[in-house]
Formats: C-alpha cells, structure tokens, sequence
C-alpha cells in the first residue's frame, strides 16, 4: 500500500507492507532516536508523537499513519535539549537508553497539562519504564523543569 | 507479531462487515494486543474511516463510538460528567497515556478479556452494544457470547442517575490487574461486578445498598468463582474481593448519604 507519512515535517511517500510498524519506517527514515525496547507495548521507550499525541510506534501500524504527522525526538531538538539539561544535572539518564522515549511523553506531559500536580505527573509518565534510575532522579528532573518553564529560572 | 497480505480501510459498515465474514480477516482497533499474537492474516480491516472515534452525548443517552481510545474515555468531560471520576480510575492504571492514546474501546471489549477493566467497569453500569449484523444488544449478554464474526461499531451508556465506584489491584504498577471490581447503585440496589478472577467479569445483581458492606463482601465471595494464575492464586483472589467489594460499597454508601 502507498503511503505519505509527513515525519518532522518532511513528507515521505512510499510503498509499505500492511504490517509494517511505524516504529521500523521511522528508523528506516533515519530516527533512531525511535527505540525498540519490550516490543510488548510496554516500556515506552519507542513514544513519538502522532498528530500531536504521544503514542507507541510499536503498537501502530505505518499505514495508520498515512496523512498525518509524525515527531520523533530528532523534530524536537530545541526543547529536548532544554529538558535533556534537566535530566543530566540530576542523573536521570544513566545507560541513556529510554531517554528519547522518557523525554518525548514529557513535552507531550507539557503540552497536554498547563500545571500538572505530583500525580498527576507520575499517572502521565507510568508507561515509560526506566531499569537504571529508580525514578526519582527522573520525576526531580520534571519538576525542575516546569518550574523553570513556569517562571522562566531555573 | 501478526502478518497480514492485505490492508483495507473500508467506506462503509457493510462493506467491513462482509470482509469480515471470512475466517483470515481480522479486525484492527488499536493493535495493540493484535500485534503481540502470531496471526497469520489475510484481510485487515481499518475501521477509522467509519467515523466510530468520536463520544457523543443526548438528553438520555453517551454513544461511544467502536474507535474512541482508553484515553479519550478519560478524560471525556461527557462520561464524567455522568460517571464520576470511575472512567479515569478505570483506564489510569492500563500501561501507560501512550498505549491509552492507541487502544480502543472496541478492541478491549470485542476481545472480552477476561483481565479488562474496562468491561468491569462498563458491566456496572447500563449499557447496551451496537453490533453491524445483530444491532443492538446488551453488554451483560455481549460479554456472554462466543467470539463471532460481527463487528461491535458502538457502547450506549444509559444516563439513569447509576452511580458506581472502581476498585482493582495489581501487583505492580501499569502490570495486568490481579481483580478488578465495580460495585454500582440505582435506586438503592447494588450491582456487583468482579473481573480478572481471572475469568471474564461477571455480575452480581439483587442486592441492596443498605446492606452491610462486610455482608457484601461475603456475598460476592460466596458468588463469584476465582481461578489460579501466574499472577495469584484463587484463595487470594478470594480474599481481595471481600477487601475491593467492602471498599467499594463503603465508598457508595458514604457517597449516598
């Protein structure tokens, strides 16, 4: 079936198999920010944002995402990098691998809640699984973060 | 994960539905359980040109459309403005707001799950299903019947004034549910439903909201059968229904004093 997958803002069109996830055209497309992680529809690790949604590439078909947009980390470079800060000064990445994930569920978190509370940060981000940092590291990063964008200091 | 030959997005109910009668098709509603199985299909049949993703609301009635995701259901203004906060303590713990945002209604109820807490919770309210061949029917006698080839297009939500609570456990976070449990009142019945036994979720109607609520316990103990699996065993599935019921009936009660 022939496609058009507009990714960052470049539209592709191609011939795909109707089982092909979106997960694999995105890193055929070069996003390897896009990770395969449980394959189960679990870790989180694979999230990009589809029609400015947060979903799991490895649970969407590529011919879903036909006519619509797509964001991968790599279409996010400024705000990832602004938050990316965050997690680095309070070692919230330490093998880095669930990162991309982590940080695309959190500017979709920002996007979607103007003041979100304690929990209601932890309910947005329970679908990102991390094995290395125990959370709490991650979650000091995220509040940093909103304050920072809330009242424009770090 | 499945493999398919063919990808079709149809027009029309009926042309979905005569695709469907032959045994290799397949349904797509969000695929996020359809693509952890090894399903060797021949047709897969897109319902999002349907126009079944939307919730709509009457004077007497919430039609959610077959396509609607877990996290429209959420954070729907309609459903919780007639439900309470039980639509988004149903779906909050499901995996995460990325795997909400892929699946469906339709594909959590047409699969019948016997873990689902969505059909729990929609077992304890009114509703009724619309199917493309059978039309409408309701869900108690949906969540009965064998897997066939219709298609389920819609859940209607009667607006009758029901209130009900969700309770379920897990062992950890965003895992499947060890019990789920939804315990509702109309007019001062109470209507008791238990799933993840780990059988599908069944009900237990005839009782009253001014019984006590350790009686209640006792009674849907007594009612339901609980079954062993990797997640637990059935004597504390047992034990977590009087636990869940009990809460449950307390939270209604205080709720309608």
């Amino acid at each position: 079936m022939k496609i058009t997958v507009t990714i960052n803002g470049q539209a592709y069109t191609e011939e795909v198999s109707p089982d092909l996830l979106l997960l694999d055209f995105l890193r055929a497309h070069g996003c390897y920010s896009v990770k395969r992680g449980c394959d189960t529809s679990n870790c989180g690790l694979c999230t990009v944002h589809l029609e400015g949604k947060p979903v799991l590439s490895c649970s969407v078909l590529a011919v879903r995402a036909d006519k619509k947009h797509v964001i991968t980390l790599e279409g996010l470079q400024t705000e990832a990098a602004e938050f990316g800060a965050f997690l680095a000064d309070e070692g919230g990445e330490q093998c880095g691998f669930c990162s991309p994930g982590f940080i695309m569920n959190v500017l979709a978190m920002v996007r979607e809640l103007e003041h979100p509370t304690e929990a209601e940060i932890q309910a947005y981000l329970a679908g990102n699984l991390c094995r290395c940092t125990g959370y709490q590291s991650q979650l000091r990063a995220v509040r940093k973060y909103l304050a920072w964008k809330q009242e424009g200091t770090p | 994960m499945f493999t398919a030959q063919q990808y079709v997005r149809p027009a029309s109910i009926e042309e979905a539905y005569a695709l469907n009668q032959k045994i290799t098709s397949a349904i797509l509603g969000g695929g996020c359980w359809l693509r952890l199985g090894k399903r060797r299909i021949g047709t897969l049949i897109d319902l999002s040109a349907l126009g079944l993703d939307s919730i709509e609301e009457t004077e007497r009635e919430i039609t959610v459309g077959a396509m609607v995701t877990l996290r429209q259901l959420e954070t729907s203004g309609a459903l919780g403005q007639s439900f309470g906060s039980g639509f988004a303590r149903m779906t909050e713990h499901i995996v995460g707001v990325q795997f909400r945002n892929c699946a469906t209604l339709g594909g959590s109820l047409a699969a019948r799950f016997g873990f689902s807490d969505v059909l729990t919770w929609l077992l304890a309210l009114d509703c009724q299903v619309e199917l493309a061949g059978a039309g409408r029917i309701s869900l108690a006698a949906y969540a009965q019947m064998p897997h066939d080839r219709d298609i389920l297009l819609r859940l209607i939500l009667q607006k009758n004034g029901r209130k009900a609570v969700y309770e379920s456990f897990r062992n950890t976070q965003t895992d499947l549910p060890v019990l789920t449990c939804a315990v509702s009142t109309l007019d001062g019945d109470l209507r008791i439903v238990l799933g993840a036994r780990p059988s599908r979720a069944a009900a237990l109607d005839g009782l009253s909201l001014s019984i006590d609520a350790d009686a209640a316990a006792k009674a849907a103990q007594a009612h339901f059968s609980f079954g062993t699996n990797m997640r637990a065993s059935a004597d504390y599935r047992r034990h977590l229904a009087g636990v869940l019921v009990r809460r449950a009936v307390t939270q209604l009660q205080e709720a309608e004093q």
